[in-house]
């Protein structure tokens, strides 16, 4: 058993549902008690969806728990099947199916009888993987399925289209940005002459999964879900792919460098160095942004990164690289797929923080005291706590991160998001200065920054007027020398006077 | 239209294929009406992910919740259930020194037979802290039967006193009162000032405590509200000489009220059965079945019923009534005539759908999770009687609604507000439905007369909305269009 207050990856059965629901016309059916439909109110709320979300449950009840759900999900989905005459049916087994251990597959093949529509059950164990896993592998589930379907019927398309075409794996729904992500990635292909075959989950219809082959290259633009597809496809039809993640100038130019590379393999050899050299320098306005002298404000300040493994790399990368900011630590959630993050981090931060804990992430960022976090909402809690200001970059996510504006975070018209973002989460560079000067504007009290509560000390009333008296980029520093003067002095009540006692032992 | 309204009320039931919350949402707003508590969620990541969704913003405030998360070994057996809810109960004791934890067992621990009933009182005794267990799970219960579940389980923690054996002028009576200050009954005049020498209070509580309490039984009300609501009926009822010796709950944890044989018990929440049943049958107080107080004429028929159980005649309560009538009257002028579809979520839809009748609306279809005709009798009846009244047809009441069935008969009734879950709001507004969503009046102040303009505030706000958007040719927004 674990005490947990919050996570950052959700269960199982949402990675599915977020796959199911993604595609046109394919109805997912959970297996699941009252109340585990709580993925509809999510789509329906933070997408803002105008459609009723293609998930519903055949209810788990006493009945169920006493006599098996024999018939009842078998006459679920025919009735599914009768009403919305779906593509796909998809069972989607959750936390209690997998304690029943009921046979869901025979539902699942006696089902595929008598329907019109395909049947398929998610292959996710709930105890084994987490939303962002289950994710990837239903997709490669789907994939596999109409592939081989395809096979057997001999509709399997083989032969390559003309000019060269991509597929984009693992844009969908409740994804961060991913809405935006994909029509910048489709311009960026459509830019280099690259045609869009298919894009899945999102919008994707499974009859067309069978024109998958027909692509000369696959893109993952995430990590955490496509991988598995691609790697299927690339098995099975030799389709070669990329995965470097097209976020901030250096990696999109290095993914396009990719890209040039299969093209060139299957004799289309194209340059597209000019093209490279014109956004950089011209449509984006980050590169130049680095050079200007706001940037310049930005050097060495210190901040912490969090978030998916995509996400939390590729901002640490473009913070470090191409905006020359300290990353005292770069994290991640998906502990999965530390050993790929570890080493496309390194060289970039001062430490690695792989956790799913974030009271962990808390104490970290309370400890290291940066002047700005880019993380996921918990972050920017944290962050509001703390008082320090946090860019959210990842999921897990709120309403307010599906803007209704055009905001992505891959490509060119990406690398000027990312770039605002950045800019506005620190404090502007000359307010800043003068608040040094004039040793701050904020009236506010400090009792304390830290999450954990293990101090009992006390700040008399003189001692915090003092302490917000100090500038307040070291005004955190100070304090931490003080208690620590204090405890080993055994004093309880730091007043003024021993703010500057603490101040002269340490000679600070 | 005419084939679904029918003339005597009519109960069905359907699949049970519906939108709500799981039972274990509770915990949101039970944490902050137990000011001294600790909830403990022994379930998986799925319950976990829920709370954290469903809440929101209100994980970030440190709340005092939190999950006991399953894991493999759990389920397998590998590791022993005691000695681990131990190691999370003492950590919780050491960082929030609760007054009382609460369990909630959920669907996994039903499933796996996890003796939470067991345990409790080994470990209560073992780390000295009460340890209350609800079995708020979602295969038994929807939304709000979580707080049902929770306040049975509380009702045996409660103090007992048999008032059938002991009279008035008891001294030690007295004494027991008197460390339980607000709470006990039989506070007569007489009382009062036996207490008020003894403790020497001022003369502004004397005065104030002086009021013409009539010599009733005591009376407990049951159902967790925020403090200003129970503050505000405490009052409504006060006027007419009644006093409320306490809440279950109660504010804290140590303060529930005492219960016995002779006390009184009004729920004041359509969803307690559970705990009606247990405050009756283990506690074996005396059950007064009224309507519930939500809506003017509903707060009015519950005042009624508990007076007239106490043989008191109401005073003044026709005026009261009149005059909330009064100043909702521009509300009461946008929704009369209009037509409202309940989906059923939250176990308030029946005395909601009431109240809306009495303002001139015109109910469609009253769905519902589960429906005890025991213990809403008194609501129904005030339904039947409403609708006779206002002579409109009596709506179809459905009991463990098909939600998909429910968006054919929305789509063929098009009514002028469905009141909804969160899941399908949009989707029909989108459809040019309006909507409201359910479960705002789970957490707005609606009880009493003073919140019955609250409800309305609630029930017109998408009417009005669409009176300040009219004009725009945008009801419809889906490519599809089904009308």
């Amino acid at each position: 058993m674990k005490l947990a207050y919050w996570m950052y990856a959700g269960p199982a059965h949402i990675g599915t549902l977020r796959v199911a629901s993604s595609f046109k016309n394919v109805h997912a059916i959970m297996h699941a008690p009252l109340g585990d439909d709580y993925f509809n109110v999510m789509r329906s709320m933070l997408e803002r969806e105008r459609d009723f979300t293609p998930v519903t449950a055949s209810i788990v009840d006493r009945h169920v728990l006493a006599r098996g759900s024999q018939e009842k999900v078998v006459e679920n989905i025919t009735r599914k099947d009768k009403e919305e005459r779906p593509d796909l049916i998809v069972l989607t087994p959750t936390c209690t199916s997998s304690i029943l251990q009921e046979d869901l597959q025979n539902f699942v093949d006696r089902a595929a009888i008598e329907s019109e529509s395909d049947v398929i059950l998610a292959d996710v164990n709930h105890y084994r993987v987490n939303e962002l896993q289950a994710a990837d592998r239903t997709l490669e589930q789907v994939v596999r399925f109409y592939i081989e379907k395809a096979k057997k019927s001999n509709s399997l398309q083989l032969e390559k289209t003309k000019k060269p075409s991509a597929n984009i794996i693992g844009i969908f729904t409740l994804g961060f940005h991913n809405q935006h992500d994909s029509r910048e990635l489709k311009r960026l292909l459509n830019d280099l002459g690259v045609e869009i075959n298919e894009v899945i989950p999102e919008g994707g219809s499974v009859t067309n999964l069978c024109n998958l082959t027909k692509a000369w290259f696959n893109l993952i633009p995430y990590r955490e879900v496509g991988l598995m597809t691609a790697n299927y496809l690339e098995k099975e039809f030799n389709i070669p792919y990329v995965t470097t993640t097209p976020m901030g100038v250096v990696d999109t130019a290095e993914c396009i460098h990719e890209i040039a590379d299969i093209l060139k393999q299957n004799n289309y050899d194209k340059n597209f160095d000019e093209y490279i050299e014109q956004q950089t320098k011209f449509v984006s306005q980050a590169a130049w942004f680095s050079r200007s002298i706001d940037c310049q404000n930005l050097t060495g300040k210190k901040a912490v990164v969090f978030g998916d493994a995509t996400h939390a790399a590729s901002m640490t990368k473009i913070l470090a690289r191409e905006m020359g900011i300290r990353v005292s630590c770069a994290g991640t959630y998906c502990k999965h797929d530390s050993d790929w993050f570890r080493e496309q981090v390194q060289g970039f931060c001062d430490e690695v923080l792989i956790t799913d804990d974030h009271t962990q992430v808390g104490d970290m960022i309370a400890r290291i005291e940066p002047s700005a976090i880019f993380g996921t909402q918990m972050e920017r809690h944290i962050g509001k706590r703390l008082d320090i200001p946090c860019g959210v970059i990842s999921a897990p996510v709120h309403i307010q991160n599906f803007p209704l504006g055009y905001r992505p975070f891959l490509g060119y018209e990406g690398t000027n998001q990312i770039a605002d973002l950045v800019y506005n989460s620190f404090t502007l560079g000359m307010e800043d200065h003068l608040l040094e000067i004039f040793g701050g504007h904020d009236t506010k009290e400090v009792i304390t920054k830290s999450l954990s509560t293990d101090s009992t000390l006390n700040w008399a009333p003189d001692g915090i007027a003092e302490l917000n008296k100090i500038p307040g980029f070291v005004r955190g520093k100070i304090k931490r020398n003080t208690e620590k003067f204090a405890r080993e002095n055994n004093i309880n009540e730091i007043t003024m006077e021993i703010m500057y006692a603490a101040k002269e032992s340490v000679g600070a | 239209m005419s084939e679904t309204l029918s003339e005597t009320l009519t109960f069905e039931c359907e699949t049970g294929n519906y939108h709500t919350f799981c039972p274990i949402s509770c915990v949101s707003w039970l944490y902050q009406k137990i000011e001294d508590s600790f909830f403990l969620v022994v379930g998986t990541k799925t319950c976990g992910y829920f709370l954290q969704n469903a809440l929101g913003v209100m994980i970030f405030a440190e709340p005092r919740y939190a999950m006991a998360e399953l894991e493999e070994g759990d389920i397998s057996a590998q590791l022993n259930d005691y000695k681990e809810l131990k190691r999370l109960c003492v950590q919780i004791k050491q960082d929030r020194n609760p007054s009382v934890i609460v369990w909630i067992g959920t669907c996994t621990t039903e499933i796996i037979k996890m003796d939470l009933e067991g345990m409790a009182p080994r470990l209560e005794a073992e780390i000295g802290i009460p340890i209350v267990v609800a079995r708020a799970n979602g295969l038994d219960y929807a939304f709000t039967q979580g707080e049902d579940t929770v306040l049975a389980a509380m009702a045996h923690r409660c103090p007992n006193q048999d008032l059938s054996k002991v009279s008035n002028g008891d001294l030690t009576l007295q004494e027991q009162g008197s460390k339980t200050s607000n709470q006990f009954p039989l506070t007569t005049v007489l009382n009062n000032k036996i207490v008020n020498k003894l403790f020497n209070f001022n003369t502004k509580i004397e005065t104030n405590d002086v009021t013409p309490y009539y010599n009733h039984a005591p009376l407990v009300l049951f159902g967790s509200l925020p403090s200003t609501v129970t503050t505000q009926l405490n009052l409504e009822l006060k006027r007419q000489g009644i006093k409320v010796s306490g809440w279950l709950p109660s504010q804290r944890y140590i303060d529930l009220p005492v219960l016995g044989d002779g006390v009184y018990v009004c729920g004041v929440n359509p969803f307690l059965s559970r705990t009606a049943t247990t405050l009756m049958r283990r506690r074996k107080c005396k059950l007064i079945g009224a309507p519930f107080p939500i809506g003017p004429d509903g707060t009015r028929a519950w005042i009624e019923k508990i007076c007239s159980v106490f043989g008191i005649t109401p005073q003044g309560l026709e005026t009261r009534e009149n005059q909330i009538w009064e100043s909702l009257q521009d509300y009461v002028d946008l929704i009369k005539g209009k037509s409202v579809f309940f989906m059923g979520d939250n176990l308030l839809e029946v005395s909601l759908a009431r109240f809306l009748i009495r303002c001139g609306m015109i109910v469609y279809e009253i769905g519902i999770p589960y429906m005890d005709k025991r213990f809403q009798a008194a609501e129904l009846a005030l339904l039947e009687q409403t609708c006779n009244d206002m002579n409109v047809p009596l709506p179809r009441i459905v009991e463990k609604p098909d939600n998909y069935n429910q968006i054919q008969r929305i789509r063929e009734l098009q009514p002028d507000l469905a009141i909804t879950g969160m899941a399908h709001a949009n989707p029909l507004e989108a459809r040019g439905i309006s909507t409201k969503w359910s479960v705002e009046f789970t957490f707005a102040q609606i009880h009493g007369f003073t919140n019955a303009r609250d409800i309305l505030e609630l029930v017109t706000r998408p009417l009005r909305r669409n009176q300040s958007l009219e004009g725009l040719g945008w009801t419809k927004l889906v490519k599809s269009a089904v009308s």
